[in-house]
């Protein structure tokens, strides 16, 4: 899956990889398109190659690039029941519930 | 071959708040479906999270509660994965930097043996919906009431090596976390759920097997049931020659079995990344200390204190400070009765004991501790004999008033008058020459024997009322007197 080549990674990407992240996110995909993607996949991976080349080595991780820190919010019951209104957007409801096709373990 | 259990547990614990942790809805338990589903825990486009300040409280208060390292920097990620319960499409969860990192405490065995167990992490997360199954048919009804709901992941080290340890670590974890007041700990409204990981491998071995993972088992008796299942299913396998398939199981109490949930595998890779909708939580050292400084006092804590103050010991004590209500009861019971050993063994015998047959709690107790204490005090002063009380106890537990009243209206009065007594016992060994004969000519086995005996007649004639003490003195004085005749 990884190719040396000029001195630098280059990530390629495996069909089955492909088909693997269509069904984790829930995208259909056909055959044909696994090709297109692959390559286009390919490509992205090469700029990561490219960013993996720089020197991270005393760089802390960071998780968000505001320079900032969450603002924590007094535990209250803000919210009151708007049920309805949610409900008349939902396709399908039933005794309260939202109902969507048969799911089970 | 001799198999030794490798368990390691991760525990979800819904936290007590108001509200849930990234919205303002209600987070009351059993509300009508979708009431307390507003439009953050819906997903609805645009809806940002906000952090609940007292989900974060809780969760440092119980990383104080086991020494654990605080991080005063922790992030949020999601968890990436599709069900209709989750209706965003990943749960907002910590990955990388956990706000609790390792600590660890201590389980008491029933043998008052004790074991330290690990604790890896414990993170802050968001629960999910509920899906409703049996309802319909060709549909699946969603409840989000519970969507959003605070939860405290916590995971142990695989430390723990069998059932009874599992369980004994579940009662101790519940009840550090009632103390420390951050969970309701309700095991049927699903406040405190459970994953199993379970390995086997050869006794005296270091490394570890193959393991499964036994999901949602809530409740302290099914999880016993589960690794006991599970460790059978494991051992057949192994014992064959097989290998263990690593996968995720679903314990089914109704038939006593786990099962494999194939669906789950092909969804075992959640994508983790940083949550960007949350800016980083940090906390600074004055927060930690002043949170420190609001912990009451733990079960180990007060379980060494009732050990040295009351001269307890360690299985008593560790039963009777196992819950506060239980503990600020039995406290109270031993300071009217002014006797701690007579009182751990009333609460835990009598109390308990008539608790767990009517199943109910020590706060729906319908006896005080001060009647209890009280009652008490009329065995210590020779007022009633132990027997008798219990059957005070009784009446005290069907509301008949306090132990005097009962003890003055069922003539329950203990008679410790000698004379009265006396009589009794002449009677009775003049009614049993023959047994009066055997006992002369007996061996002290035997003499004990025929001693039990005459008592138990001297008892049978006064109704129960004769002091046991007064009665064997007596019936030694008479006893010894016979046999210099």
């Amino acid at each position: 899956m990884t190719a040396v080549s000029n001195g630098v990674t280059k990530m390629a990407i495996e069909h089955s990889e492909i088909e693997k992240i269509a069904v984790l996110s829930h995208i259909r995909i056909t055959s044909e398109e696994i090709g297109q993607l692959a390559q286009r996949i390919a490509e992205i991976l090469q700029m990561v190659d490219q960013l993996q080349a720089v020197d991270t080595h005393d760089v802390e991780p960071m998780a968000n690039p505001l320079d900032a820190v969450q603002r924590l919010r007094p535990d209250e019951v803000t919210q009151s029941n708007r049920r309805d209104a949610f409900q008349a957007i939902a396709p399908a409801v039933e005794n309260g519930l939202y109902l969507v096709p048969k799911v089970i373990d | 071959m001799q198999w030794e259990t490798v368990i390691g547990l991760e525990v979800h614990l819904q936290l007590a708040t108001q509200s849930k942790i990234f919205s303002g809805s209600a987070t009351t338990f059993g509300a009508e479906p979708n009431t307390q589903a507003s439009a953050v825990d819906l997903a609805m486009p645009g809806m940002l999270p906000v952090l609940n300040a007292q989900a974060v409280h809780h969760a440092i208060k119980f990383g104080i509660g086991i020494g654990a390292q605080i991080s005063k920097h922790s992030v949020f990620d999601r968890k990436n994965y599709f069900y209709p319960d989750l209706p965003k499409g990943y749960q907002i969860s910590q990955f990388e930097t956990p706000i609790i990192g390792k600590g660890s405490f201590e389980i008491l065995m029933e043998d008052g043996s004790s074991r330290t167990i690990g604790i890896t992490r414990a993170h802050l997360e968001e629960d999910a919906g509920k899906s409703l199954h049996e309802d319909f048919i060709n549909y699946t009804g969603i409840d989000l009431n519970r969507a959003g709901t605070p939860l405290l992941e916590i995971v142990s080290e695989p430390d723990i090596r069998s059932a009874a340890e599992a369980v004994a670590y579940l009662k101790a974890l519940h009840s550090l976390v009632t103390y420390l007041g951050i969970s309701d700990g309700n095991m049927a409204e699903g406040s405190m759920r459970c994953d199993v990981n379970i390995s086997l491998r050869p006794s005296g071995s270091t490394l570890l097997g193959t393991r499964t993972e036994i999901k949602n088992v809530n409740s302290f008796r099914f999880v016993e049931k589960a690794i006991h299942h599970e460790f059978q299913r494991q051992a057949e396998i192994l014992e064959e020659g097989g290998t263990i398939t690593q996968e995720t199981r679903l314990y089914d109490a109704d038939l006593d079995e786990t099962r494999s949930m194939r669906s789950k595998e092909v969804a075992n890779d959640y994508r983790y990344f940083p949550e960007p909708d949350l800016l980083p939580v940090v906390v600074d050292d004055a927060y930690i200390e002043s949170i420190r400084k609001s912990l009451p006092e733990l079960p180990d804590g007060k379980r060494t204190r009732f050990m040295t103050q009351y001269g307890l010991g360690p299985y008593d004590a560790n039963v009777l400070s196992g819950s506060k209500p239980l503990a600020d009861y039995f406290e109270a019971v031993a300071e009217q009765c002014g006797d701690a050993k007579i009182a751990s063994n009333w609460v835990q015998v009598e109390l308990l004991g008539q608790l767990n047959r009517v199943g109910s709690s020590i706060e729906e107790c319908p006896v005080s501790a001060i009647a209890l204490g009280s009652l008490i005090r009329r065995i210590l002063d020779n007022t009633i004999s132990g027997k008798m009380a219990k059957q005070v106890f009784e009446s005290m537990w069907a509301g008949e008033g306090d132990a005097d009243e009962i003890i003055e209206a069922h003539g329950l009065l203990q008679v410790s008058d000698t004379g009265a007594i006396e009589a009794i016992v002449d009677d009775v060994l003049s009614a049993n020459a023959a047994q009066v004969q055997q006992y002369l000519n007996a061996d002290e086995a035997k003499r004990k024997k025929l001693v039990g005996f005459f008592v138990g007649q001297v008892m049978k004639l006064s109704k129960g009322q004769a002091n046991p003490q007064v009665v064997n003195e007596l019936l030694a004085k008479k006893l010894t007197h016979n046999e210099a005749e």
